[in-house]
């Protein structure tokens, strides 16, 4: 087992769906630590690029390569869903499915998943069915379920878009930990502020393609194309 | 209007009293139609199930072939099962004909259809909201059946009961091939069927009520697990 499946190098890749051009040509090394926030219109790409990267798309061409073998690259990120996938099952066995899917024994996949719950605030709901949880609470169970594993690499596509602020922030502070105890995070956000807050690096998204890349310091306080300032400006960009 | 009246009475004091031929042939029809719907249910979920889940070149053939085959007129299933009973018949040396066993193939192919074509749609729904998760955490082909399958249990036994509700009340093709004999084959609809055109009345209407009282178990049940279904219960 090597240390991490990153780096991930991304060269010429694009995804097409029925004859549509989607996303791409995209060059794009993933390392390092922190969070990369993924930003742009709506429409320019951000999910079909997440899901590129996480392997839920092909590319028609170019090539996605990650440092470890295809099987243990796939076992080592997870992806958070936009509006998250709740199985019809409890909080507890929701969140202790992916252990169990390794081959994890139940009462250890389960205590696991009882430690998770806690840590993501969602301890007192894991005898509740999943389906009956509130957006932000389902939003956690998602989180818990996606670093159970704990992946090296971690994909959210907008996972705060429905959310109250107070719900936004709690997700937020399980973000930053994660981040700090190592996994690398790529997350969408059309939320100015949450990129703010969070950003290391920003991959600013624009007609399916990466417009530019860099830290976030620099995208937010100088950007250089018009287009990224017509952008933070609100300016709609389509 | 007495004759009903007299005849309604008549049928309370039956089903009260537990009269012999009422409890016989509805304990019959229990049997025939349970014993049917435990082999459709045995068929046609992992049918509906593998039918939702894989992709293979007759899939929309498949499919449309069991929904035109739901609604076969039972009459007609009845009258193909007969032929294939009767002495002439392909399977004549079995002796089945006017046995319970014949009206359990009839039922079997009359409720498979519905049962499959049930759980096909249900399990089809679930895999389209599933899959993006299922496929995200890497699982084999296997584990998407099981998660499924697991997940699904509610809505597959509501198949299983529609399918039921279905072969409960079928009366043309178990009356061609069981021949509605008299302490051998004859069940709730066919003895209806019978009574009515005896002018016994009481008897029918005890029967049928026998009936109705099923059926309306039945939605009960089905409403109950729907009802747990989106309180999510279990
Ligand atoms: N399944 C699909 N089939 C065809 N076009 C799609 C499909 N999914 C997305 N698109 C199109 O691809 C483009 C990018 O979409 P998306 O990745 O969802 O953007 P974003 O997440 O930034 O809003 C949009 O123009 C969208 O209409
Ligand atoms: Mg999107």
């Amino acid at each position: 087992m090597v240390s991490s499946i990153l780096p991930l190098e991304v060269a010429g890749a694009c995804v097409r769906k029925r004859g549509a051009h989607l996303v791409g040509p995209v060059d794009l090394t993933l390392t390092g630590k922190g969070i990369s926030i993924l930003m742009g219109p709506n429409g320019s790409g951000k999910t079909t690029l997440l899901r590129l990267l996480h392997g839920l798309e092909r590319p028609a061409t170019g090539s996605l390569r990650w440092s470890a073998p295809a099987t243990e690259a796939r076992q080592r990120q997870a992806y958070v869903f936009q509006t998250p996938i709740m199985m019809r099952r409890s909080v507890l066995d929701s969140i202790a499915y992916p252990m169990t899917l390794h081959g994890e024994r139940r009462a250890r996949a389960r205590e696991m998943a009882r430690d998770w719950a806690e840590r993501v605030g969602i301890g007192h709901a894991i005898d509740r069915h999943a389906t009956v949880l509130s957006g932000g609470e389902k939003q956690k169970l998602a989180l818990a379920r996606a670093l159970i594993r704990q992946p090296d690499v971690l994909f959210l596509d907008e996972p705060c878009a429905n959310l109250d602020g107070r719900a936004t922030r709690e997700i937020e502070a399980i973000l930053t930990r994660a981040r700090d105890e190592g996994v690398r995070i790529v997350m969408a956000t059309h939320d100015m502020g949450q990129a703010r807050r969070l950003a290391d690096e920003v991959l600013f998204l624009l007609k399916g393609r990466l417009h530019s890349s860099g830290p976030a310091d620099t995208f937010f306080s100088h950007p250089r194309t018009p287009e990224a300032k017509a952008f933070l400006n609100g300016d709609i960009l389509e | 209007m007495n004759e009903i009246v007299q005849g309604l009475l008549e049928a309370g004091r039956m089903i009260v009293t537990l009269d012999r031929d009422l409890i016989e042939i509805t304990l019959r029809s229990l049997q025939v139609t349970l014993t049917a719907v435990v082999i459709a249910s045995a068929i046609g979920l992992p049918m509906g199930a593998w039918l939702a889940i894989n992709r293979f070149r007759f899939r929309r053939e498949t499919i449309a072939l069991l929904n035109a085959l739901m609604g076969l007129p039972p009459v007609v299933v009845g009258l193909i099962v007969y032929l294939m009973l009767s002495r002439s018949g392909p399977f004549g040396v079995f002796g089945l004909l006017f046995t319970p066993t014949a009206m359990v193939i009839a039922q079997v192919i009359i409720v498979t259809p519905l049962v499959a074509s049930i759980a096909h749609q249900a399990i089809r729904d679930l895999w389209a909201e599933y899959h993006d998760l299922l496929i995200s955490l890497n699982t084999t082909r296997g584990q998407r059946i099981l998660a499924l399958i697991w997940d699904g249990r509610r809505a597959l036994l509501t198949a299983s009961l529609a399918g039921f509700g279905r072969a409960i009340g079928e009366v043309g093709a178990i009356m061609i091939v069981g021949g509605n004999i008299d302490h051998a084959t004859r069940v709730l609809t066919t003895a209806i069927a019978l009574e009515t055109g005896k002018g016994n009345f009481a008897l029918a209407l005890g029967l049928g009520f026998v009936l109705i009282g099923l059926a309306i178990a039945l939605n009960i049940a089905i409403h109950a697990l729907s009802r747990t279904e989106r309180d999510s219960q279990w």
